[in-house]
């Protein structure tokens, strides 16, 4: 390690470009040592261009990629030996045997014939690949692939994991051993997986990076992502027959932005969607207004906001302004 | 270079994995065979030049079809697989990438001359052969072979086609092979040029015995050359 700081992976204005397309767009953020950073995005959002600039495998347009301290432009031989590195769909060789395959990427990694014995045993019964290592790798399932991809990535026991959409294209019992097998690994060492799949980065990751675009959109935690949205919609059920007074009524309170009418629960009653402004909670606001007018309140619930709410409107461009002005100052503040 | 050892050992394994060694081979062995013994008993002189030396009907020219062949799945493959991102993210570098694809294609031919040492021994029987002139065809068909497998590797980066990857080996090397009996049709002072460019001539001042250095060097130019503009196509394709 050159540098003593924290942090396993440090990315500043990195960017690259295809021809004339941005893929990536000056992403900055920093992984410290032991955290699990979920990598979300929609399909061509930049994912993998950013984690094959980690990697070494594309050389970033401008900006920087440090990995344990290590510029991967100036050094990348020596950040790649830090490196555990799983790319998309788990590209491996179909005519080698399993055995023949860790053996070869052992070998390139450079682990003398003990230390590689040792690391095959343990990667083996990590992964559950005792039973295959007399195949060939072509005959294996897709569950079994992405296990000899991740066995091949943990085999010279990396500090840094990359991972590639690690479950994709798996069934829901292969889906739930490979995170759980993750969720061990990052025990131990730093990992970054991308993924579109959303419950598995609130289950598995503690902090999650969007990008969008090859622009990032946000970096937090899955709880205080959601958060930050929360309070923001509330569902009123008030029993009225005078849906536009009561409307207006709300839309009056203060902390409200605007009310929608929504279902109600049948013959007298009338739904309101009440969407807050910022993180104001207008909810004793609604009660005391339906109290001091003599409406019976039948129901009132904070709609808990979804991280696929607040994928969908980050990635989308949708204006989202708390979470933006955060990014842009965290931008800023780098710069 | 331990990299480029542990890189040639794979690829080596990788041909005998699949049909392509044994294919190669046994038509190499056989049809050189029948190419060098055919004509060897009707002219009855114990020398082996028809083997090593050039011509439209020769192993060497065997070789100008089989060499591609072995060498277009090298990169072009590992493209197409995907499993080149996996190989360049391994801490080794292109060079050591391409000397060690290299390597090991060069010993699969070298395995395949080796065989051919029968044919020294049985000719070595029925007459007085020189042993010098031997070792100079076997030079020069070991610089042959070498240099354009480096093309045909060069070749092998440039798509993630292996047919496509076949063909321009094929090509190039067919160009620098066939173009020697063309200069007969091209104007008087393209002659020497063709003659300094052309495979066939230099492996045929060889096949004579003759050990010029300006033979051997124009093929470790060519093949070294081809080897290094397959490491910058190779480095490309990550950049």
């Amino acid at each position: 390690m050159t540098t003593t700081t924290q942090a396993m992976v440090e990315v500043t204005k990195l960017r690259k470009d295809f021809g004339s397309t941005r893929a990536v767009s000056d992403i900055t953020f920093a992984v410290n040592r032991g955290e699990i950073v979920g990598f979300l995005g929609p399909n061509g959002a930049g994912k993998t261009t950013t984690m094959r600039m980690l990697t070494g495998f594309l050389r970033p347009t401008a900006g920087e990629a440090r990995i344990g301290g290590i510029d991967v432009a100036d050094d990348r031989l020596a950040a790649q030996r830090l490196i555990g590195y799983l790319p998309e769909s788990a590209p491996l060789y179909d005519d080698m045997m399993v055995v023949d395959f860790l053996d070869y990427v052992g070998e390139l990694r450079g682990l003398d014939r003990a230390t590689l014995h040792a690391r095959k045993r343990e990667v083996c019964r990590r992964c559950g690949l005792m039973d295959v290592l007399g195949k060939d790798i072509g005959q294996l399932s897709k569950g079994y692939r992405q296990r000899v991809g991740l066995a091949q990535a943990i085999l010279h026991d990396p500090a840094l994991l990359i991972l590639d959409e690690p479950t994709s294209g798996l069934d829901p019992n292969q889906i739930v051993e490979i995170r759980e097998l993750i969720k061990d690994l990052g025990r131990e060492k730093t990992v970054i997986l991308s993924t579109h799949i959303l419950p598995e980065v609130q289950a598995t990751c503690g902090r999650i990076i969007i990008i969008s675009d090859g622009k990032l959109v946000a970096d937090d935690t899955p709880d205080a992502l959601t958060e930050r949205d929360v309070g923001a919609v509330i569902n009123v059920i008030l029993k009225t027959t005078d849906a536009s007074r009561v409307q207006r009524l709300l839309a009056g309170l203060p902390g409200v932005r605007n009310v929608d009418l929504a279902d109600g629960e049948g013959a007298g009653t009338v739904g309101l969607r009440v969407k807050a402004s910022g993180t104001a909670d207008p909810r004793e606001a609604i009660f005391k207004a339906a109290v001091d007018n003599q409406l019976v309140l039948i129901a009132m619930s904070r709609e808990r906001v979804s991280l696929e709410d607040t994928f969908r409107r980050l990635t989308r461009g949708e204006p989202v302004e708390r979470m933006q002005q955060k990014s842009t100052s965290k931008e800023a503040a780098h710069a | 270079m331990r990299n480029v050892t542990v890189i040639a050992r794979r690829e080596l394994s990788s041909y005998f994995n699949s049909p392509i060694a044994y294919i190669v081979l046994v038509a190499f062995l056989l049809v050189a065979g029948w190419m060098f013994f055919g004509p060897f008993f009707l002219i009855g002189r114990a020398e082996m030049r028809s083997f090593f030396a050039p011509s439209l009907f020769s192993p060497s020219m065997l070789l100008v079809i089989l060499l591609p062949a072995l060498t277009m799945r090298l990169v072009a493959e590992e493209r197409k697989a995907k499993t080149i991102e996996l190989l360049t993210t391994t801490p080794v570098t292109d060079t050591e990438v391409i000397l060690g694809k290299f390597a090991g294609a060069f010993g699969l031919v070298l395995a395949g001359f080796a065989a051919t040492l029968v044919y020294v021994v049985t000719v070595r029987l029925l007459g007085p052969l020189d042993l010098g002139t031997v070792f100079a065809g076997y030079l020069g068909l070991t610089l042959f072979a070498g240099a354009l497998l480096a093309v045909g590797l060069l070749a092998s980066t440039l798509t993630d086609n292996q047919i496509i990857a076949f063909i321009i080996g094929l090509l190039v090397g067919g160009a620098l092979y066939f173009i020697y009996w063309l200069q007969f049709l091209m104007p008087a002072f393209l002659a020497p040029l063709i003659e300094f460019v052309s495979v066939s001539s230099h492996l045929d001042n060889l096949a004579r015995g003759v050990v010029d250095t300006r033979d051997v060097v124009y093929y470790l130019t060519l093949g070294g050359g081809s080897l290094f503009l397959a490491t910058l196509s190779l480095s490309r394709q990550h950049a």
